[in-house]
């Protein structure tokens, strides 16, 4: 399962870049949302998975069972994906305002400040 | 366990809320505005004074033992840049009052200068990886919504680049955590630090390729080569108290988060640390040249903030040098260096923006006659210029002296050679200002407006302070020398930190 992760986030990071580098700023944010994806599932991943085994103390132990999965993964991740949603609704707006600005959403012809 | 790491959070993060609480009422914004960053700063003067003597001061937030939370810590570094912070927020508030239009603080500058200023502090006082992502995020929030505050056409384009960019470099930042977490299970810097050490004997190429995650997304936040083309194409953009406050900060935190984490929590892997003086050597003569080719006054600014990033990372770079001594030169050097050019980057925003007020433009080929119409200002401009360009007795002489002499003590002529030519070709794009603005006549009889008294003088006082503080330290730079050898040695010595950071878990 882990390797099949790996090769998802490996997919999901290409396809952000080529989306990145192509010219336009819509595909530039799909770009931007599928690396976050992708960077949230590596830490997902990399944090081990495990099935069926919640990080919670029975009632007469004092730890959890063994084996339990790691929330600390699943807290990064979590605080990411809402740091990633605020920031993704930032770009969309910037990008529907640099568009609204400069009347195209081709990025070969923002140059226009840089001499 | 004192409250004090946790103020330079706190205090701009309430004056941010109180300002937003005002949002219809400029007047008391801009008063909290200066009130706030005045907090700052003294909040940095009280971690200081703390930690000057070389205590680390540690916050576990929340009463949870280092492992299972998240812990504040504050040394001496942080409290120098906690102090610098302080300062320059309060410089551009004050600043601010009369550069920033009213529809741009209508629109919340004050607000998020202060979140951003909560950011930065937080990068420099957290002692969790996870954690400083975070405080890198709210940082980048607020300098996007400062970047494109007001929506200019260069604003848009350029605030395009630097989102994306940091975009991808918080995603870097980010993987790289999860990673680090994945290897050592563990989050708290002094933790980290501890188990990465035993890592490196047995997996060095999986500590090693943590290092380059880590290396790569600071160096697109420092600008170093070659991820340093969307700071030009950015920084020029906004209102002067933007670019001021960003040139300052922004690319510092990066350069921050490097020496933190490669002195402290990585361990010293001497033949793959060499890869940070080549790129320093590039990265300070590409940023001089493109300043040397430029007529803007801003673009000239930014792409010298480049060229000096080289000279802190070089610093850095040889600090792995295998004799004690150098290894605590370069890093009190590179310090010293910071601290310098915060203060003196700041003030030359500023001053470009009093001479674009007083003659129309940033072009230098539109401006002039400064030297005859107003001799105060030429005067201000030149103790930053000129320490810029590390001509004694400024304090640029002494931050140039430490990691060149570092250098030449480590032998590496080729680093050398590359920080003295970039420091001469600096000279000359600081005397070219000089010419255009100053010394040549005013192109036209210039039909622009002079601002008047009260804005002036707000513009003014805040150039006067920070040049005051460049020849203070340029005169005077014992104490300075002193407290950047103490966060030296802090920094030289990961096991004690880290015993400090982490507490007595093991």
């Amino acid at each position: 399962m882990a390797g099949l992760l790996a090769i998802l986030v490996g997919v999901l990071f290409g396809a952000g870049v080529y989306l990145l580098l192509r010219r336009s700023l819509i595909r530039l944010i799909f770009g931007l949302a599928l690396i976050s994806h992708a960077v949230n599932l590596l830490v997902f991943t990399t944090g081990g998975l495990v099935r069926g085994n919640p990080p919670l103390v029975p009632p007469e132990a004092q730890v959890p069972p063994a084996g339990h999965a790691d929330p600390i993964p699943q807290a990064l991740v979590l605080t990411a994906i809402v740091i990633g949603f605020g920031l993704l609704a930032f770009t969309c707006v910037l990008v529907k305002q640099v568009v609204k600005t400069l009347g195209t959403d081709d990025t070969d012809s923002m140059r226009a400040n840089e001499e | 366990m004192s409250l004090l790491p946790a103020l330079p959070v706190l205090v701009p993060l309430s004056a941010a809320a109180l300002s937003f609480a005002a949002w219809k009422r400029l007047a008391v914004q801009q008063a909290i505005g200066v009130a706030g960053t005045g907090g700052l700063l003294a909040a940095g003067v009280a971690l200081l004074a703390k930690t000057a003597g070389g205590a680390v001061l540690v916050l576990p937030v929340g009463g949870w033992p280092a492992r299972f939370g998240i812990a504040l810590a504050a040394d001496t570094l942080s409290a120098i840049m906690v102090l610098l912070a302080g300062l320059m927020g309060l410089a551009v508030a004050v600043y601010a009052l009369a550069d920033v239009d009213r529809p741009r603080k209508a629109f919340g500058f004050y607000p998020f200068l202060h979140l951003m200023l909560a950011g930065v502090a937080g990068s420099f006082v957290t002692a969790d990886m996870f954690n400083m992502y975070v405080w890198f995020e709210v940082m980048l929030l607020g300098s996007f919504v400062l970047l494109a505050l007001g929506g200019e056409r260069d604003q848009m384009a350029g605030a395009m680049k630097y989102v994306t960019l940091n975009l991808i470099g918080s995603a870097l930042f980010l993987s790289a955590a999860g990673v680090l977490y994945a290897v050592t299970k563990t989050l708290n810097m002094g933790e980290v630090s501890t188990r990465l050490a035993l890592i490196a004997g047995h997996h060095p190429h999986l500590v090693l390729a943590l290092g380059a995650l880590f290396l790569t997304s600071f160096a697109i936040k420092a600008g170093l080569f070659p991820f340093t083309f969307w700071l030009p194409a950015s920084y020029a953009t906004p209102p002067v108290a933007v670019s001021a406050v960003f040139a300052g900060l922004l690319t510092k935190v990066g350069v921050y988060a490097l020496l933190r984490t490669f002195t402290v929590v990585f361990p010293v892997m001497e033949r793959n640390f060499r890869i940070l003086l080549l790129l320093a050597g590039i990265t300070m003569v590409l940023g001089v040249l493109g300043a040397v080719s430029r007529f803007e006054i801003r673009k000239i600014l930014s792409f010298h903030i480049i060229s000096q990033i080289g000279y802190m990372v070089a610093a850095l770079g040889l600090s792995i040098s295998p004799d004690p001594e150098i290894r605590r030169l370069a890093l009190a050097g590179a310090v010293f260096y910071i601290a310098h050019h915060i203060v003196v980057k700041t003030n030359l925003f500023l001053v470009g923006g009093v001479i674009r007020r007083l003659t129309g433009s940033f072009d230098l080929k539109r401006t002039g006659g400064l030297a005859k119409s107003a001799p105060w200002l030429a005067v201000l401009f030149l103790i930053p210029a000129l320490s810029l360009a590390g001509v004694p007795p400024l304090s640029g002489f002494w931050a140039k002296l430490m990691v060149i002499r570092a250098g030449l003590s480590a032998g590496e002529w080729l680093l050398v050679a590359a920080a003295i030519a970039a420091g001469l070709l600096t000279l000359i794009s600081m005397v070219k200002i000089w010419n255009e603005a100053f010394w040549k006549p005013a192109p036209s009889p210039a039909p622009h407006p002079r601002p008047g008294r009260g804005t002036l003088l707000a513009m003014t006082a805040p150039i006067a302070v920070l040049a005051l503080v460049t020849v203070l330290i340029g005169l005077w730079p014992q104490p300075l020398l002193d407290v950047a050898g103490r966060a030296a040695d802090q920094l030289l010595d990961p096991a004690g930190w880290a015993k400090a950071v982490a507490g007595d878990l093991r």
